[in-house]
């Protein structure tokens, strides 16, 4: 049935059709309007804004492309990029491995499933600041539960959280802890799509487990494989509580440093830094640009290689 | 053998298990000892009697419910406006051709592209100007409606709900709020539910937006007074357990009560992804 609303929209396409459509239009406004207000026009703001000198307050100063200048030559900025992918890389392996090896070990075993997947799934809706929180506890040099067991052991303690590499490591972990469930049971909803077919021919044409991994499951999963590399990415490149909060109490930096050395300094964190603790508007704008081109860059790297090895097997 | 490696496989998993609840049940010990205890060798792996005490001193030092309650309104005024407001445009989205419908779908789309921190700085400006800085405004108004609940609602909608029914609606003369309210909204009631529980737990977790539009001490977010606390009484780690536990405990048994229905839908999600 069409209603005759809906006819005569038809015969007259233009005004009469925007007209009947009020309450359509009306829908759908609130999030284009807070998109307008919130999101676009900040977007083309910070456009302009990375091409003047701002603090804020005072007038704005037109500098031309001084802050992208200053960008290139600025150790700092390389260095928040390095330990961002360091940190990106050094979580995402494990956490995408463990997660698939999780998924199939969930999809074999029959019993407790729904338990299991609450219980991995779990550390994720678990708010980033008690998470960093409780991981600074547990690696701190003195008292910390890591080295009170290494010194049980008769082991000497590390200083988690000053040395270069160790920093990154328990940065890392922290995300790997968070982040292994969810893309577990992402998996596993590939894993459950598979038709059961491919698997009972693999069978009959003699397959061992292994092989039957890696030439049917790996292939069926590479859409959803794809999936969680491009939303690692996206979110990895942009970490920033983790180690703003494991580090905003170390008195002996300024804050927001990221930790002895800086290791622990990643863009977005240096980002705010610029922006909201120096008021730096015009570079931070400068910042945070540059920092969405790598991400858009890296994105398609990782979606070519991911999706090319695809096409390959 | 079967028997065997079926043991063997929960045994593995169990580990996992181990290893992801293991920082809820130490946080819990630590809230429940002095930080001397931690000391101790071999450490106490016990819960003690010392919990009162500790968030005694929670209490001395931050406004701890007072933050509490300044994230329970705004979760709770986001995720009721995102259903709303999601939930209608996804219906008008799904199921009316209105002349551009697939144009703003599109952008719509778009929209996820742009990512947050561009538009940090001159959201800021603008809250300054609107004089909202250190209010709840500015952490609910902007989050009133998004373009994943609405792309996901749509998804949810085109196939929950059956065209014969909106047809019907439509001969008996219900418009389109009527359509929404009479028809759509009791049969997506699911739908909702998934997005109202991914929109609440990330208002309750929400930090970096919070962290620079909530400057006024004395009105914090949850989030924001737990990593300032941190930050201030570095050493006293059973206090801050404390608050970290309670600031935690909410959001897990609430999670865990409606965990099979969301992580269903969570992996529904994904494949149309």
């Amino acid at each position: 049935m069409v209603s005759t609303r809906q006819v005569g929209a038809h015969a007259r396409r233009s005004k009469g059709a925007l007209r009947s459509f009020w309450p359509q239009y009306l829908a759908i406004s609130p999030f284009f309007v807070l998109f307008l207000v919130f999101m676009l026009f900040p977007v083309l703001f910070s456009v302009v804004l990375a091409f003047q000198k701002w603090d804020g307050l005072g007038e704005m100063e037109f500098v031309g492309l001084r802050n992208f200048e200053f960008l290139l030559k600025d150790s700092l900025f390389w260095l928040s990029l390095k330990n961002t992918f360091l940190i990106w890389f050094m979580s995402t392996v494990p956490t995408l491995f463990l997660a698939l090896v999780i998924a199939n070990m969930l999809n074999s075993s029959v019993r407790f499933t729904g338990f299991y997947r609450i219980a991995y799934f779990v550390p994720n809706v678990t708010s980033v600041v008690a998470v960093a929180i409780f991981f600074g506890s547990v690696f701190a040099t003195n008292a910390g539960l890591i080295n009170v067991i290494l010194g049980w052991l008769g082991a000497s303690p590390v200083q988690w959280l000053v040395n270069e590499w160790t920093i990154k490591l328990v940065i890392a972990t922290l995300i790997c802890w968070q982040w292994t469930g969810y893309n577990a049971i992402i998996y596993l909803a590939g894993l459950q799509a598979i038709p059961t077919e491919l698997y009972e021919a693999a069978k009959i044409d003699g397959a061992g487990p292994v092989q039957t991994f890696f030439r049917i499951t790996i292939p069926q999963l590479r859409p959803i494989i794809l999936f969680t590399v491009v939303i690692s990415t996206i979110n990895g490149m942009q970490t920033f509580t983790e180690p703003q909060v494991l580090f905003s109490s170390n008195v002996a930096n300024s804050a927001n440093s990221g930790g002895p050395g800086s290791a622990g300094l990643t863009a977005i964190l240096y980002f705010y830094r610029e922006a909201f603790n120096n008021n730096d508007y015009g570079y931070g704008a400068a910042i945070a640009w540059a920092v969405f081109l790598v991400i858009l860059l890296f994105t398609a790297i990782n979606w070519r290689l991911v999706s090319r090895r695809a096409r390959a097997s | 053998m079967r028997r065997f490696a079926g043991v063997g496989l929960h045994l593995t998993m169990l580990t996992g298990v181990v290893i992801s609840l293991f920082p809820f049940y130490w946080t819990a010990v630590m809230a429940t000892n002095t930080t001397r205890d931690m000391y101790t060798v071999p450490p106490k792996l016990t819960f003690g009697p010392e919990l009162m005490n500790n968030i005694g001193r929670l209490l001395t030092n931050i406004d701890f419910f007072g933050s509490m309650l300044n994230t329970l309104i705004v979760a709770c005024s986001v995720t009721a406006l995102v259903l709303f407001f999601d939930s209608i445009a996804a219906f008008a989205f799904a199921k009316f051709a209105f002349p551009g419908r697939n144009a703003l779908f599109g952008l719509l789309l778009l929209t996820f592209m742009l990512p947050s921190q561009l538009a940090l700085i001159p959201q800021f400006v603008i809250m300054v100007n609107l004089d909202w800085v250190g209010t709840l405004n500015a952490l609910i108004v902007p989050a009133a409606a998004n373009a994943f609940g609405i792309f996901w609602m749509r998804q949810y909608i085109s196939n929950a709900v059956p065209d014969d029914l909106l047809a019907a609606a439509r001969i008996d003369g219900c418009g389109f709020f009527r359509q929404y309210a009479y028809v759509a909204l009791p049969i997506i009631r699911p739908g909702l539910a998934f997005l109202g529980i991914t929109t609440f737990v990330g208002a309750w977790n929400d930090y970096v937006w919070p962290l620079i539009v909530m400057v006024d001490p004395s009105n914090l977010t949850l989030q924001v007074a737990l990593s300032q606390l941190n930050t201030a009484h570095n050493t006293d780690y059973s206090m801050i357990m404390a608050g970290t536990l309670l600031a935690v405990l909410p959001l897990a048994v609430v999670f865990t009560l409606f965990a099979r229905g969301f992580i269903r839908d969570a992996m529904k999600g994904a494949l149309r992804g």
